[in-house]
């Protein structure tokens, strides 16, 4: 069975290029274009990754790996975690928060997926 | 200037009497070496050694006091140890020796520190501005998922023709995003020219920001305190204007005007025997016609400026020279019309009908300067309005291929092909 990603973000031409390429690899990819609600779905759906918008509506990436980081049953899940440039004061609050990677929008598709391969136990 | 210090008085005042150091520091109970430390500013004088000191020299110890310039000695003994290499230890006597220098140095410290907090509150501005903020967001968003989509049309050999059709379509979008995202943040980085140490923007645009809050209706407003001096007396100037327009156009006089004539500012002032330019302002700040406004001096320079949804006007740095405005500048007296597109020459780009009317004056009279000014009047026309000039706000921004007067490349456009080369301005 192929692993399961979760997408947060709320640019939808984004999420649908990222779910292109993962779904390429082989990846079975759930998006979710806000914030609201993300942890019951990780609940519900018990993603091995989740890959995070920093900038969300409703609810911040940076509250929601907090939120994620909070709880023992998800403590250790990955959270690939999407920036942009110019945001270097929250991917350093993201990193004291527990993130496990970045990307930086706008961002290479290759790197993309070796990134998410990695955090996924393959290479 | 930074004050004479003790040291330095007592050196004088025991020369003028004609004493040699020696005895001076016997009558003191000092050594000769400590006293001549004294005179040289490398010592700080206790108030009792003053006081014997002074008796010495037959004056007062009130005489032989630092003059006052302890606020600036500590400024410069501050820069002395910003600075591994100053002598700090030598600083009173710097001060004292060398007083032009050290209060070139102390100039400079001060200006420096004007201009670091002038950056700093810029550097607070470009942070924490949500505009610029929300403009880098959108920019970015678009880049990244054009990159991606673009990337995937071109190395995804077997492409799905569903996934193909839609990822054309989500570049499409994303282009056009990024088109009106970059251009927002020039507009922004264009007002940026404009920021002053507090931050804040140039008194024009105060004054049109307050006008713009008010819908224009600005007539009997109270000028709010918070406006910079100079934007209170600009909006006080732009008041005064617009009352003596009501008075030359009323109310009911003019909205019969315009029922006759329609939105046409000439025929206007003509019918009611009002000037010009105030039959400009009545049309361009009436509140339910819609129109934009534009006014500039005789350099050209926009001095008055009343946007309207589609029709960018420039907040700094000269506009399109393609807007009828400067050819009524150069022709006073002559109404100038045109119907313009705006903006790259796209199908459904918006259309607007442009008056413009220039007029010279001559405020001194006979050997006097001649000034001139002129107003354009922008009115929204329907997408079959014909014929039509492409017009932009400013080079900079504008994305018009092949442009004749073109001044500079637009920083929108990527590959220099898609700009005609700059004009030489001959």
């Amino acid at each position: 069975m192929a692993g399961h990603i979760l997408l947060i973000e709320d640019e939808p031409n984004i999420a649908e290029a990222i779910r292109f390429l993962l779904g390429r690899d082989g990846w079975q990819v759930t998006v979710l274009t806000t914030g609201q609600g993300a942890i019951a779905e990780i609940a519900r759906l018990c993603p091995q990754l989740v890959i995070l918008d920093l900038m969300l509506p409703v609810r911040s990436g940076l509250q929601i790996l907090t939120d994620i980081r909070a709880d023992p049953a998800t403590q250790d899940l990955p959270v690939l975690m999407l920036t942009a440039k110019g945001q270097e004061r929250d991917r350093e609050a993201a990193l004291a928060a527990g993130v496990s990677n970045f990307m930086t929008k706008p961002f290479d598709n290759k790197e993309m997926c070796a990134a998410v391969r990695t955090l996924m136990g393959g290479d | 200037m930074v004050a004479a210090l003790s040291g330095s008085k007592l050196r004088a005042r025991r020369m003028a009497l004609g004493l040699r150091q020696g005895d001076v520091a016997q009558a003191a109970g000092l050594s000769a070496s400590y006293l001549n430390l004294i005179e040289h500013n490398r010592r700080r004088v206790p108030p009792d050694v003053l006081s014997r000191l002074a008796a010495a020299l037959s004056d007062t110890p009130e005489a032989f006091a630092d003059g006052g310039g302890g606020a600036a000695l500590d400024d410069l003994r501050a820069v002395a140890l910003a600075w591994p290499a100053a002598e700090f230890a030598r600083t009173d006597e710097f001060a004292q020796r060398f007083p032009g220098w050290a209060e070139a140095v102390l100039a400079m410290h001060h200006r420096s520190m004007a201009q670091e907090a002038a950056i700093a509150a810029v550097n607070d501005r470009m942070s924490h501005d949500p505009h610029l903020s929300a403009s880098l967001h959108e920019v970015l968003s678009a880049v990244a998922s054009v990159r991606s989509t673009s990337v995937i049309l071109a190395e995804t050999d077997d492409l799905e023709p569903e996934w193909q059709a839609r990822f054309m379509r989500n570049l499409d979008q994303d282009s056009a995003r990024l088109a009106k995202g970059a251009e927002a943040l020039v507009r922004y980085l264009d007002s940026g020219g404009q920021i002053d140490a507090q931050g804040s923007a140039s008194p024009q645009e105060e004054v049109e920001a307050w006008a713009s809050g008010l819908d224009w209706q600005i007539a009997s407003a109270d000028i709010p305190s918070a406006l910079s001096a100079s934007a209170r007396d600009m909006a006080r100037a732009l008041q005064g204007d617009i009352r003596a327009d009501h008075a030359s156009l009323p109310n009911a006089a003019f909205r019969a005007a315009i029922a006759a004539h329609g939105p046409d500012p000439r025929a206007i002032a003509s019918a009611l025997s009002a000037p010009p330019f105030a039959a400009f302002r009545r049309l361009a700040f009436a509140p339910d016609l819609g129109l934009g406004l534009v006014a500039c001096d005789g350099s050209g320079t926009l001095v008055l400026r009343r946007p309207i949804p589609g029709f960018s006007l420039p907040r700094f740095g000269a506009a399109c020279p393609l807007w009828p405005l400067f050819t009524a500048l150069a022709r006073p007296m002559q109404a100038i019309e045109a119907v313009v597109e705006v903006g790259a020459a796209i199908p459904n780009a918006p259309r607007f009908s442009l008056r413009a009317f220039g007029m010279a004056s001559h405020p001194a009279g006979f050997g006097g300067p001649e000034l001139r000014r002129a107003m354009m009047l922008i009115i929204p026309a329907s997408a079959q309005a014909a014929p039509v000039q492409g017009v932009g706000a400013t080079c900079r921004t504008c994305l018009r291929t092949h442009c004749p007067a073109r001044r500079e490349p637009s920083i929108l456009a990527g590959a220099p092909e898609r700009n005609s080369a700059p004009n030489s301005g001959l």
